[in-house]
């Protein structure tokens, strides 16, 4: 027997055109937290999909407690002791704790007393309070997540993959998981921690190790590495920097948003509260908060997509409140959303189908309720040669590309029809470093040009780069204004986590 | 071209595939697979039975276009069944009441039977766009509730008379009828035409305006098109009544052109097949065109292989696996394709900057 709960060696994968994981070394001890850092689509999520066979390695091998083994299905990996709890949670949610946890495992204890009494073992093992014939859906995000991992205990596993287990958590919960963590690698199990947050990595790993552009860069000591030092090696020496220079910010107000409230689908905790804010012409308006805290409910019912309960939403002066999304677009908003395979494309459809996408009421692309192929086309070029859009041609399927020129495409698009207002969700999220840089600077011009942006965005750097305000949300108020000018990351994280009444 | 050739390849091996189950099939049977084949392509040329196929093939296509519809947008309007008969009864019974010049009277039946078959499939489209019913659950229990509708329409005692043993509405008297064409060899349906510009009419939709974009955004990614500022609800009920409108007229042909009368005899079941056939054509105005000639064809062969002893029920089994297997090997097509595609794409950029490359996280 070794040390290593698991050993990867020279994991290679590659998808068409791309080297998702290459010559990957990995060794985790038995009995600690080992995180994975990484960039989004830096191939964190490839290589652990490759340890719980979901996909088969190109090159390399897998030894499990210094076994050789090759993983086939998620099945195989179970059975070695491997289980993976993802971000989005697969539980059924018009079923039982009990049911979700004995759903699939039914061939180990049975569905009675023995099965209910390991469960419970195992419900105390992660501190799950919820009792087990309760109705998954009652129970909330930290409790379902805690669901997920006796399920996957009850498989029998012992080294645990946790997939940026913390992003749908508030702080309070990130604390609780910690403390549970550390308590069940005191009793020996062995966790996987996929996380792109610094802060959380240094405060919970015994080893880090770094993953840039599908290879790994090193690994560090969390006692001894900096977030910053850490946030270098994940993005690599020459930090493209977002700054933005001079102001451009005039007093010309163009989105004026007040009072806007949200009433959650079935009571609860409204949503949006007393969100106020303004966005200037010429002037870049960040979003901070930790996902979830409301960010995506503003930018939808400034989008109309959702109804606001109270409040009242101006555009350069006119009232939209009540408007549907497609005046508001015509009115002057551009919008690249957050998810853009399921909001921003049509993805069997060829690019200038999508180009259409948002604009089918206004030329060039149409013309009294009609739709002008020969145009569309024509502007689709345009966009690809002016945002540089990798593309054999205009009449390739959206899919076909890769995700940081399906964004570019997306973001080409949405500032096309000279918008006045555009609203950026995460619009880096998942691209690679080249199309990041273009899109920050396609954003600067757009600014200079007197174009309000409103930006969300979950990579401080960029939020802090980018903006010329800042405000804070945090569940669905807006706390706290910083100063992108004098505001630090740990500061704005302070204050996104509550901890901190004003960051500036 | 490779797109036409993705377009025609999988259905032609579909039939292929089809028709060997079949001759398997037939020679379990004891017959021979050869002389049924010959027999099936003789037919077309006796009797009446080429008009016949043009005729039914029209009812078929004008089903399946009210379906296409639906499924342009992943609505499966299972209620065209009913549409197009209350469409149809009532539209009898209305012709059958007034007496108007020529031209006018057929319109005016013919408006009737849309506003019927918009109406009735307005139903179910404002129980989902308001209520979020199911439209499969609402159209099959609708399409119960319009057989008890036209039982009750057509009694005596309401607007039914009763010729020999049969019930009818009012016959529509010769100014409301839709001529047809003589060939010599039986009489084409004047609504034929009627058909061919509904299929143009769906293919410009589609293609050319607005709405079809809307329609095809939604059915694509009903997310992608809410954010791209399309309705959804709107859309599900115009496409709901839109299918429902054309599929009041399928049951005009055989009311306007041959029955003059909807009677408790009228054919039924065109709504399944138009199901079936809109899938036979992938949605696409030709395809189903030729869909509809084909079931319309295996239809009529039917009879023939009776003739000859052959058991009749091998056409359902061949309908059915041309189906099956037009819908398989289209799928299997689009993923071989859109897999093809994502390689080219990448083979094509290769040599590009390393820095520009994508990395799949």
């Amino acid at each position: 027997m070794t040390d290593y709960a698991v050993e990867l060696t020279g994991i290679t994968k590659r998808f068409p055109g791309v080297v998702a994981n290459s010559d990957i070394h990995l060794a985790v001890r038995r009995g600690e937290v080992h995180a994975l850092c990484g960039e989004n689509g830096a191939g964190k999520s490839t290589l652990m999909k490759i340890l719980y066979g979901i996909q088969q390695p190109d090159e390399g091998t897998i030894a499990v407690d210094g076994a050789q083994v090759r993983f086939r299905s998620p099945a195989d990996a179970i059975r070695a002791g491997i289980g993976m709890v993802h971000q989005h949670f697969m539980l059924a949610d018009n079923l039982t704790v009990a049911e979700n946890i004995l759903l699939g495992a039914e061939a180990q204890l049975g569905i009675g007393a023995k099965a209910k009494a390991r469960i419970t073992e195992l419900a105390r093992t992660v501190g799950l309070n919820a009792r087990p014939d309760m109705l998954v859906e009652r129970l909330g995000v930290a409790d379902r997540q805690r669901v997920e991992i006796v399920k996957v205990l009850y498989r029998g596993a012992r080294t645990i993959i946790l997939d940026e287990p913390t992003a749908v958590l508030v702080p309070q919960e990130v604390d609780d998981l910690f403390a549970t963590l550390r308590g069940m690698r005191a009793e020996g199990f062995t966790f996987l921690f996929i996380s792109h947050k610094l802060d959380e990595v240094r405060a919970i790993a015994d080893t880090i190790t770094v993953i840039r552009r599908g290879a790994c860069v090193g690994s560090a000591d969390p006692g001894a590495v900096t977030s910053r030092q850490l946030a270098e090696m994940m993005v690599g020496s020459e930090l493209p920097s977002p700054e933005t220079r001079d102001s451009t910010v005039t007093d010309r107000e163009v989105l004026r948003v007040t009072g806007l409230q949200l009433a959650a689908d079935e009571g609860g905790r409204s949503l949006l509260a007393d969100v106020d804010l303004v966005v200037h012409a010429g002037e870049v308006l960040g979003i901070a908060g930790v996902e979830g805290n409301g960010q995506t409910e503003l930018v939808e019912t400034i989008m109309g997509m959702r109804r606001a309960t109270d409040g009242t939403i101006t555009l350069s002066g006119t009232d939209i409140t009540r408007a549907g999304t497609l005046a508001r677009r015509e009115a002057g908003i551009g919008y690249v959303p957050e998810d853009r395979t399921r909001y921003g494309l049509l993805a069997t459809q060829p690019l200038w189908a999508n180009r259409i996408l948002g604009h089918q009421s206004r030329p060039p692309v149409a013309r009294g309720g009609l739709i002008d192929r020969e145009a569309a086309r024509r502007d689709t070029r345009r966009i690809v040669e002016e945002f540089d859009v990798r593309t054999p041609g205009v009449d390739v399927a959206a899919a076909a590309l890769s995700g940081g020129n399906q964004q570019k495409l997306i973001v080409g698009r949405e500032l096309s029809g000279d918008p006045v207002l555009l609203i950026a969700s995460h619009p880096t999220r998942g691209v690679d470093v080249g199309a990041q840089a273009g899109i920050w600077e396609v954003l600067r011009r757009a600014r200079a040009d007197g174009l309000a942006v409103l930006l969300i965005s979950a990579d401080l750097d960029e939020l802090i780069g980018l903006s010329d305000t800042i405000k804070v949300m945090l569940r669905g108020r807006l706390v706290a204004a910083a100063d992108p000018a004098t505001v630090t990351p740990e500061e704005l994280g302070a204050a996104m986590t509550g901890a901190d009444g004003a960051a500036a | 071209m490779s797109r036409i050739r993705s377009a025609l390849l999988p259905p032609a091996l579909a039939i292929l595939f089809a028709a060997a189950l079949c001759a398997v099939a037939l020679v379990i049977s004891g017959a021979s697979p050869l002389t049924a084949l010959g027999v099936m392509i003789g037919q077309v040329g006796q009797g009446t039975t080429a008009v016949d196929i043009v005729n039914s093939a029209a009812i078929y296509y004008i089903v399946a276009l009210a379906a296409a519809i639906g499924f342009q947008m992943k609505l499966f309007n299972i209620g065209i069944e009913g549409q197009y008969r209350l469409a149809a009864c009532v539209a009898a019974i209305v012709g059958g009441l007034i007496v108007l010049p020529p031209v006018l009277h057929t319109l005016v039946i013919i408006v009737v039977a849309v506003l019927v078959g918009a109406v009735w499939a307005g139903i179910p489209a404002l129980l989902k766009a308001y209520r979020g019913v199911s439209e499969v659950i609402s159209t099959i229990m609708l399409n119960a509730v319009s057989l008890g509708a036209i039982a009750f329409l057509i009694r005596p005692d309401s607007f039914g008379v009763l010729q020999g043993n049969n019930i009818s509405t009012k016959p529509i008297e010769p100014s409301g009828q839709f001529p047809g064409l003589d060939t010599g060899a039986g009489t084409i349906f004047g609504m034929v035409v009627v058909a061919v510009l509904l299929g143009v009419g769906y293919w410009f939709l589609l293609n050319r305006t607005r709405f079809g974009f809307e329609l095809r955004a939604s059915g694509e990614s009903a997310t992608a098109a809410t954010a791209g500022g399309v309705n959804a609800k709107r859309m599900v009920i115009i496409a709901l009544v839109l299918s429902g409108a054309v599929a009041g007229l399928a049951g005009l042909p055989e009311v306007l052109g041959r029955d003059f009368a909807y009677t408790l005899t009228s054919p039924q079941g065109y709504g399944f097949t138009g199901l079936a056939v809109a899938l036979l054509g992938r949605n696409h105005p030709a395809g189903i065109a030729f869909g509809a000639l084909l079931w319309a064809f295996l239809d009529k062969s039917a009879i023939a292989l009776d003739n000859i002893g052959v058991p009749r029920d091998i056409v359902l089994i061949m309908q059915g696996s041309v189906v099956l297997s037009v819908v398989v090997a289209y799928e299997v097509v689009r993923r071989y394709e859109l897999a093809a595609e994502q390689r080219r794409v990448a083979a094509q950029l290769r040599g590009a900057p390393a820095a520009d490359k994508e990395v799949v996280g």
